[in-house]
């Protein structure tokens, strides 16, 4: 346990920080540039999320989507596939779910888990079949997942269109009574917030991430095809299937963040036309998080916080709440070309370790 | 005939801007980027060409108004690809995941723009000059051609210009050669003295260009506007044509033509008795699956640029 | 020959990388028409200097003259600019375009905007004539033969006007006889005025085609002599630094029970439609090390990779240990008793970013002792290494450190560590020392005799006749996927017969290799 706290001491961990603190600035510099008042935005995001335990409540809700599909862009990451396909996974759990929540009548203890299990089922058939076409057909799983996030959200409004829309709606009726997941009495204390078990089995997701990529031998296979599939082949670990299996878990990731949403918090479905984009926020929050569980938790807390706030800054400071975007957009830019800010923190680095390394040899001297 | 005709002078309409964008994605990947944030270069373009045309015709520059309009757009594209082509050759990062910040700020700072700009508005103001339809003289009175394919907008007689025109840059200059020796073999176009990275940000910037040029089409032919939702998807129905049309331009041009047309064709349905029966979400899903059967080989087979997706470190020439 | 202005001058050239000094105050001076070679071990920093030289890096000291004038080569367009030329060891072509293409590429002529082909093929044909190369302008490289790329690439420099010529370590993909060739085409390149360096580690060639040798250990000249007053015996204890011994103990021994049965094994994967391995037929037992010679991309590649399951058998059948593991995934050919000491050792040897223990329990078949239960036991597994390490000698910072932290030799160590201490019963080793320095080579010749006084039976892939030669107890040579026949190391070296089987000449007493 205490390797993975270390990791978050490391100057890895600096650059995240600084990322976000760029972003943070960014977004200053255009909303001056707006002739707004960052700090009174900023001020209001902050009130708007620890305002009330209603907001708190709201806020868990907004982060547990983004955790989910962050950490099923992350676990992909860790077996070297590309997971940008987690947007239509997540839309193909939620379908799911939904028509388990509607189409089926179950006593609760039954139907609930059912719709939760089918749902992350099939995200992660969604998912596997990108791992199919990456291990068996040489598609490159980028190429194939943005194809399959469109071909998700379309094949989603057909059949939602077809078997559970009435004439002349875009939404879905409520699911039944017995597959929701809220949590009524946890919503009652929080000020009437949508409650629900997402984020409580997000935090399970998040244990789990991590005891299977780093204690068993099925997360030891994994990780070294990520590292070097060549090696691992060479050492009898099948990569092809470690590809699959790898989308399919990554999948139920995405598809239990679809799952909570239509089970826990909305009980209905929307046939839209775009997609709500967690995908894409997933992949944001596990490069923020490094790929690392504990680091993808934290990322997805911020950009909930974040998403949630920016309500708060429209409100009280007028600000448009796609400054949020914008800032969040721009901590991926400084995450992903990590090297200006290694670049630039170079001198503070070297400086930092040359003390410690001080520190040390006046430690040793005293012992 | 004649209606078949007019559906393929819709389809045009269409295609256009995919020509365009799809274009732009083979001059990046050609180069050895790749280019997800087509869509972003787009919604940029499209937003760009909307206040760019309404500022014009407040001015009263009416006529050329859409002109300059198109050229904003061009612009905002070619800004945003910068960003992109910093990131991914100067900084060597992730290809993928500037593309994915490239959406997500494009459609960001446009949106956020718009609200700054017009008082908290959603959408941009209607212009009251976009491009209209323009015979050309002499070939529009070809029977059935004419009115198929030369009885449309200026732009999509752009498209005519600008799919030759690339092909015959890329295959047939010192220029081309250049830009797909360093698609395909960096090192090999380095050690012959061939500045890598020049060749990459002039094939980003062109395909930043052309989306660019795409979006700012959609808003001067089709939506008169910008909204969030003017660019949904265009610009990765862009990257489907352009792994379609295996990154030649022709191939890009019938790819492009044969999406637009599956869009076309929504809006002739109620006059084509076998369309009425296909649902709308399958034929806005066409591309997405005809592209995934091409890409896994169940429909020939497809292989881009060598070094597409890497940046190029001199030390592991 | 020999005139008073050199056409190149290095002089003091530093180069640091982070960790080490590449070249340490390096001079050379290189005349008209002369073929200098120069001569190393791996990781002497002749290729560094070779591309500083090129303007690929830029030296931290020093100066090159060319023509006598100093200059600051900061670009290969720099370089070509000044006349100099480099043939890679690793071709720089791009695969989809035509012969043409590749070489006018930077320099192409055009004719208004466009390139003016018909000429770039008009030049190429000449010059191709003018030097006997015999190069089609006209084809893909993609469809050309290793040998004629390495022409293209030779091309590629004179029709840039090169006058001095690098040639990287040249030879190392050619077959004897396309290396005769080549040797012919130097000769004729050096008596047209054409000044060249050849880069090498093989002492024949030096004797045969040079004027001057310098050879450089360690980052520094150690000295440069005439070729015609040295010998091979002379050039390699300065380049080594040490006499070197070329014997090693091999005891005389019985071989025991078959233990690799190959008949007629064949592979997909050839060029342009044929077999890779194409009907093979090995036959190894308990104690032997059989030699494989053969020039690279002679089906070597695929022969181990269906050996070890990783590409499919097309037509024959494996045995390991008498039991038939043709259709057997890699991960019970393992369990058989398969080891392999893999050609490329950071892409299939090591997963770099792992630790060391994780690396030496990568591919065990001992599920149970390391992998309980589906979970890693991490104390076992740590003990395990921290045995291996210390049995084998592997230097590291501790078993928790990063394999990539490893020097190569230290890679290559911890691999043999592995592969040997899972008790094999066939150990299949792809030129087992490569890029290593002549302790490390020693330590690996060493360790595989060991393993064949053990009884192991040893598949040796080499494209250094020495090595098969100072190891194997039968040598097989194979050439376009097949067996050509076979030489008796004990015999003394046969280069004219071997070089004529490593053509693709089948030996008449042929057959008699299996018993």
């Amino acid at each position: 346990m205490s390797k993975w706290i270390s990791s978050l001491n490391q100057p890895t961990a600096l650059v995240p920080a600084v990322a976000i603190l760029f972003g943070l600035v960014f977004g200053g510099i255009v909303m001056l540039l707006g002739g707004f008042d960052p700090i009174a935005a900023y001020a209001a995001l902050v009130r708007k999320v620890f305002g009330s335990s209603y907001d708190i409540g709201e806020t868990i809700r907004t982060i547990t989507p983004i955790l989910f599909t962050g950490l099923a862009v992350g676990f992909a990451f860790r077996a070297g596939v590309f997971n940008i396909g987690a947007d239509g996974q997540y839309i193909i759990g939620m379908t799911a779910a939904t028509f388990v929540g509607i189409k089926i009548h179950l006593p609760a203890f039954l139907h609930a888990p059912l719709a939760v299990l089918v749902g992350m089922i099939c995200g992660g058939l969604w998912g596997a079949l990108c791992g199919y076409l990456k291990a068996y057909r040489g598609v490159h799983e980028v190429i194939s997942a943005i194809m399959l996030n469109w071909i998700a959200l379309f094949l989603s409004n057909y059949l939602l269109m077809k078997f559970l829309v009435e004439e002349g709606q875009q939404k879905t009726p409520n699911i039944d009574e017995t597959a929701s997941v809220s949590i009524g009495w946890l919503s009652e204390a929080m000020g009437g917030a949508r409650m629900d078990w997402g984020i409580w089995i997000g935090l399970i997701s998040v244990a789990l991430f991590y005891i299977l990529l780093w204690r068993t031998k099925q997360g030891y296979d994994l990780r070294a095809v990520g590292h070097n599939p060549d090696a691992a082949q060479a050492a009898g670990i099948n990569v092809k299937t470690t590809f699959m299996k790898t989308m399919m878990i990554s999948g139920m990731f995405a598809g239990l963040g679809g799952v909570f949403s239509v089970l826990g918090v909305f009980h209905y479905q929307v046939a839209s036309g775009a997609s709500e984009g967690y995908g894409f926020d997933g992949i944001a929050v596990a490069l923020l998080g490094g790929n690392h569980p504990v680091g993808i938790l934290f990322g997805a807390i911020l950009f909930g916080l974040l998403t949630y706030g920016s309500a708060g800054m429209n409100f009280d400071a007028n600000v448009p709440t796609e400054i949020v975007r914008i800032v969040i957009g721009s901590i991926i830019f400084f995450v992903a070309s990590h090297s200006i800010i290694t670049k630039l923190l170079k001198p503070m680095l070297s400086r930092r370790s040359t003390n410690k390394r001080k520190g040390a040899s006046a430690d040793g001297n005293a012992g | 005939m004649a209606m078949l005709a007019d559906l393929i002078n819709s389809t045009l309409v269409f295609s256009a801007a995919l020509i365009f964008a799809a274009l732009g994605g083979v001059f990046s990947e050609r180069s050895g980027v790749f280019n997800i944030g087509l869509e972003g270069m787009m919604t940029a373009g499209a937003f760009t060409a909307a206040i760019g045309t309404y500022y014009v015709q407040e001015a009263g520059g009416s006529g050329a108004s859409p002109w300059i309009g198109l050229l904003c757009g061009i612009g905002a594209g070619t800004l945003f690809a910068l960003l992109h082509a910093y990131a991914t050759v100067t900084v060597k990062a992730d290809q993928t995941i500037v593309g994915v910040v490239i959406n997500i700020l494009a459609l960001a700072v446009t949106l956020y723009l718009v609200k700054f700009m017009f008082e908290g508005a959603g959408d941009t103001p209607l212009l009251d000059e976009t491009f209209s339809m323009a015979a050309i003289p002499g070939l529009a009175d070809i029977p059935f051609i004419g009115q198929a394919f030369f009885n449309n907008y200026p732009t999509t007689y752009l498209a005519y210009v600008l799919v030759p025109l690339s092909a015959y840059l890329l295959f047939r200059t010192p220029f081309g050669l250049r830009l797909r020796a360093v698609g395909e073999h960096p090192g090999a176009a380095d050690t012959v003295g061939i500045n890598v990275t020049k060749y990459r940000y002039i094939g980003v910037l062109i395909s930043g260009a052309l989306a660019g040029l795409g979006g700012a089409t959609i808003v001067l032919t089709t939506t008169s506007n910008f909204a969030h939702n003017t660019i949904s998807g265009q610009g990765f129905i862009a990257i489907a044509a352009l792994i379609f049309g295996r990154w030649n331009p022709y191939g890009v041009f019938g790819a492009a033509f044969f999406f637009g047309m599956a869009q076309a064709v929504r809006i002739f349905i109620t006059q084509f008795e076998f369309a009425a029966h296909i649902p709308n979400e399958f034929l806005y899903m066409l591309p997405y699956v005809l592209t995934l059967l091409v890409l896994a080989g169940v429909v020939g087979s497809v292989r881009g640029p060598s070094a597409a997706g890497t940046p190029y470190d001199p030390s592991k020439r | 020959m020999e005139q008073s202005v050199p056409v190149v001058e290095l002089a003091g050239i530093t180069k640091r990388f982070p960790g080490i000094v590449a070249n340490d105050d390096i001079s050379l001076d290189l005349r008209k028409g002369e073929i200098h070679a120069l001569l190393g071990e791996n990781g002497a920093g002749k290729s560094t200097l070779m591309s500083i030289l090129f303007g690929l890096y830029q030296p931290d000291e020093g100066e090159i003259r060319v023509n006598g004038k100093a200059v600051k080569i900061d670009g290969a367009g720099k370089a070509i600019e000044l006349g100099i030329g480099m043939v890679h060891q690793h071709f720089k072509l791009v695969q989809p375009f035509t012969v043409a293409e590749n070489i006018v590429l930077g320099v192409e002529p055009v004719r208004g905007l466009s390139i003016h082909l018909k000429q770039a093929n008009e030049k190429v044909r000449e010059l191709s004539a003018r030097y006997g190369l015999k190069v089609d302008p006209l084809v893909k490289v993609q469809d050309i033969s290793v040998g004629m790329q390495q022409r293209v690439e030779i091309l590629k420099t004179l029709y840039r006007g090169a006058e001095i010529l690098i040639f990287d370590e040249p030879t190392a993909v050619l077959t004897v006889q396309e290396i005769q060739e080549l040797m012919q085409i130097l000769r004729q390149l050096a008596g047209e005025g054409k000044s060249i360096i050849l880069i090498t580690h093989k002492l024949k060639e030096i004797m045969e085609v040079s004027d001057r040798v310098t050879i450089i250990r360690r980052g520094k000249v150690v000295g440069t002599v005439r070729t015609a007053e040295t010998s091979e015996s002379q050039l390699a204890e300065m380049m080594v630094g040490r006499r070197v011994s070329f014997d090693v103990n091999k005891e005389k021994r019985e071989p025991g029970p078959v233990v690799l049965e190959v008949e007629n094994l064949t592979v997909a994967g050839g060029e342009r439609g044929t077999h890779a391995v194409d009907g093979v037929s090995l036959r190894i037992r308990e104690g032997e090390i059989l030699g494989l010679a053969g020039v690279d991309g002679n089906g070597q590649h695929e022969l181990v990779e269906a050996l070890a399951g990783l590409r499919p058998a097309i037509g024959g059948r494996i045995a390991l240990n008498g039991a038939d593991v043709t259709r057997l995934p890699t991960k019970a050919r393992i369990e058989a008793g398969l080891a392999s000491i893999p050609e490329d050792r950071q892409k299939h040897g090591l997963v770099l970013d792992f630790t060391l223990s994780e690396n030496m329990v990568l591919g065990s078949t001992e599920r149970r002792r390391f992998f309980g239960g589906g979970f890693l036991k991490d104390k076992e597994i740590d003990a395990y290494a921290k045995k291996l390490v210390a049995d084998f000698d592997v230097r590291s910072a501790g078993v928790h450190s990063r394999a990539r932290s490893l020097s190569g030799g230290n890679q290559q160590k911890a691999i043999i560590a592995r592969e040997l201490e899972r008790h094999p019963k066939l150990i299949v080793a792809v030129q087992p020392t490569r890029g290593l320095d002549i302790g490390a080579i020693e330590f690996v010749h060493e360790r595989l005799l060991q393993a064949r006084s053990e009884g192991k039976a040893i598949l040796l892939i080499s494209y250094e006749l020495d090595e098969l030669y100072k190891l194997s107890d039968r040598i097989q040579v194979i050439s376009g996927g097949r067996i050509m026949g076979e030489v008796d190391p004990e015999l003394g070296e046969d280069d004219d017969k071997i070089g004529l089987m490593m053509a693709g000449q089948a030996s008449n007493d042929q057959g008699g290799g299996a018993a």
